[in-house]
């Protein structure tokens, strides 16, 4: 059983972790950092609730081992608001259009569609419909996610009408 | 769950990568995306007392189109496949066929060989692979050899991969003007492993097919190719004669009974697959 020190950045704040090999990048983010708004579901690449971004690439957090995140920047929840706790317009499209209730699958579905966001490309229904089937919401029946993201694409110059 | 305790390793060239294989035996696995293995060992189905992971092996990230040949590197991701990597039939095939592979996200790190490797009985890769009659490339002690993709599927997630060794490579032929690909799949939702799917590639001689090759993928242990449902368009317009080779691809299969899907409904899925694979490959 080796372990492991590993240095990272987590939303630009430079990290530095000693973990068990087996340590997932969403246990260490938890447990190690104590930033809890990355969510575990499943733990075995269903769900979506852990979705992070990787050097700007969204990755279920369940299925990397921290130690294979050695030197990578790493974005999570906690590094969309602003300091004193403004919400993003991507975090405050999700509160007008109800695209939450119990908030489980939150983290998830924000930082997937921060990327689907940053992409060049812009989203139409379809595509965005695609996208978001990777994550599982209990709650909301999806509507209120779809339109959520919709209104930010919008706002954001990234929807093809 | 948890995955168990496991020793790791981040080799930097292939060379190594094959002498910890060496060293650790039987205990050892390589560690490519990660999105079918870290599953495995988070049910503890798969646990494997040390993880070679080759992510950081610079030589194996490659995809690249030579003397009608596209290399795939062990490193290439599904999502690379997404827009056609080379012009003509076979670059446009792997892009119809990526964005049915699981979600974005996991096609952002899961790899093209990898899924050769596990040899999921759904991998869309698999059957690729198989109808476009591709080669693997296996890197051992001894350096590297070739493998057909027909001799690689031995069974559900077995290969003809011995121990000690690991897939550098997959070569598929990158073909000619003249030929078309086609593919379809049925799941139950987006992202799901289908519970069936065709890939066909025909080559035409004045609208008449003048070769065929059929895969069938998700149905039983393995992809399998479908000789008799390749033979039934040879010489016909691929319109008229989709049918009866789809119906001939239904008869010869044996699909198996699972809590997905029984048996003839399977079936009935493989009929319907290959008719509408074939009408891809027409219109594409
Ligand atoms: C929710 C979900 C849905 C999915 N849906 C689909 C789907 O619809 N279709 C589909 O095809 N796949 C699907 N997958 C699986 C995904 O495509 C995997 O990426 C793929 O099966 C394995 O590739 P990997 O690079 O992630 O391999 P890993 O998970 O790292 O490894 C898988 C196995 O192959 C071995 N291995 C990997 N690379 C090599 C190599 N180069 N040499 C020797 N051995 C190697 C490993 O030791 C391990 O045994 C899904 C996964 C998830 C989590
Ligand atoms: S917890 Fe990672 S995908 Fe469900
Ligand atoms: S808001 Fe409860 S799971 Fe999505």
């Amino acid at each position: 059983m080796s372990r492991h020190v590993v240095t990272f950045t987590v939303n630009g704040v430079a990290q530095r972790v000693e973990v068990e090999a087996r340590s997932t990048l969403a246990d260490t983010l938890r447990e190690s950092c104590g930033l809890t708004g990355t969510h575990l579901g499943c733990e075995h690449g269903v769900c979506g609730a852990c979705t992070v971004l990787v050097n700007d690439i969204p990755t279920r957090a369940c299925l990397m081992f921290a130690v294979q995140a050695d030197g990578a920047a790493i974005r999570t929840v906690e590094g969309l608001a602003a300091p004193d706790g403004t919400l993003n317009a991507l975090q405050q499209a999700f509160q007008d259009h109800h695209g939450l209730q119990c908030g489980f699958c939150t983290p998830g579905f924000l930082m997937l569609s921060t990327w689907l966001l940053e992409r060049d490309e812009v989203l139409s229904e379809a595509t965005l419909r695609e996208a978001l089937a990777s994550n599982i919401c209990r709650c909301t029946g999806y509507q209120g996610i779809v339109e959520a993201v919709r209104s930010a694409a919008r706002k954001a110059g990234r929807w093809a009408e | 769950m948890k995955p168990a305790a496991f020793d790791y390793h981040a080799p930097r060239t292939v060379e190594e990568a094959v002498a910890l294989l060496a060293t650790h035996g039987e205990e050892a696995r390589i560690l490519a995306g990660g999105q079918s293995l870290v599953p495995t060992m988070a049910f503890r189905m798969a646990r494997p007392g040390v993880l070679v992971d080759i992510n950081r092996i610079p030589d194996l990230a490659f995809l690249r189109a030579e003397d009608g040949i596209l290399r795939i590197g062990a490193l290439t991701r599904h999502a690379a496949f997404e827009k056609p990597v080379a012009p003509g039939p076979v670059g446009a095939l792997l892009a119809r066929v990526a964005r049915h592979i699981a979600h974005a996200p996991i096609r952002q790190r899961g790899t093209f060989c990898g899924s050769l490797a596990h040899a999921d009985p759904a991998s869309e890769w698999c059957a690729t692979t198989l109808a476009l009659s591709g080669t693997l490339m296996v890197a051992g002690p001894d350096g590297q050899r070739a493998v057909a993709a027909e001799d690689w599927f031995q069974g559900v997630f077995t290969t003809a991969i011995a121990p000690g060794e690991m897939l550098a490579e997959v070569r598929l032929p990158l073909l000619g003007p003249d030929w078309r690909c086609g593919f379809a799949e049925f799941a139950r939702r987006a992202g799901d492993f289908a519970l069936a799917m065709a890939v066909v590639a025909l080559r035409l001689d004045a609208g008449r097919v003048a070769e065929a090759r059929i895969a069938l993928g998700g149905i039983g242990g393995r992809p399998e190719l479908a000789p008799d449902a390749a033979a039934a368009l040879i010489g016909q317009l691929p319109r008229d004669a989709a049918q009866s080779s789809a119906e001939r691809a239904a008869a010869g299969c044996d699909p198996q009974d699972d809590i997905h899907a029984p048996a003839d409904y399977r079936r009935d899925l493989v009929r319907v697959m290959v008719r509408r694979a074939i009408e891809d490959a027409i219109a594409a």
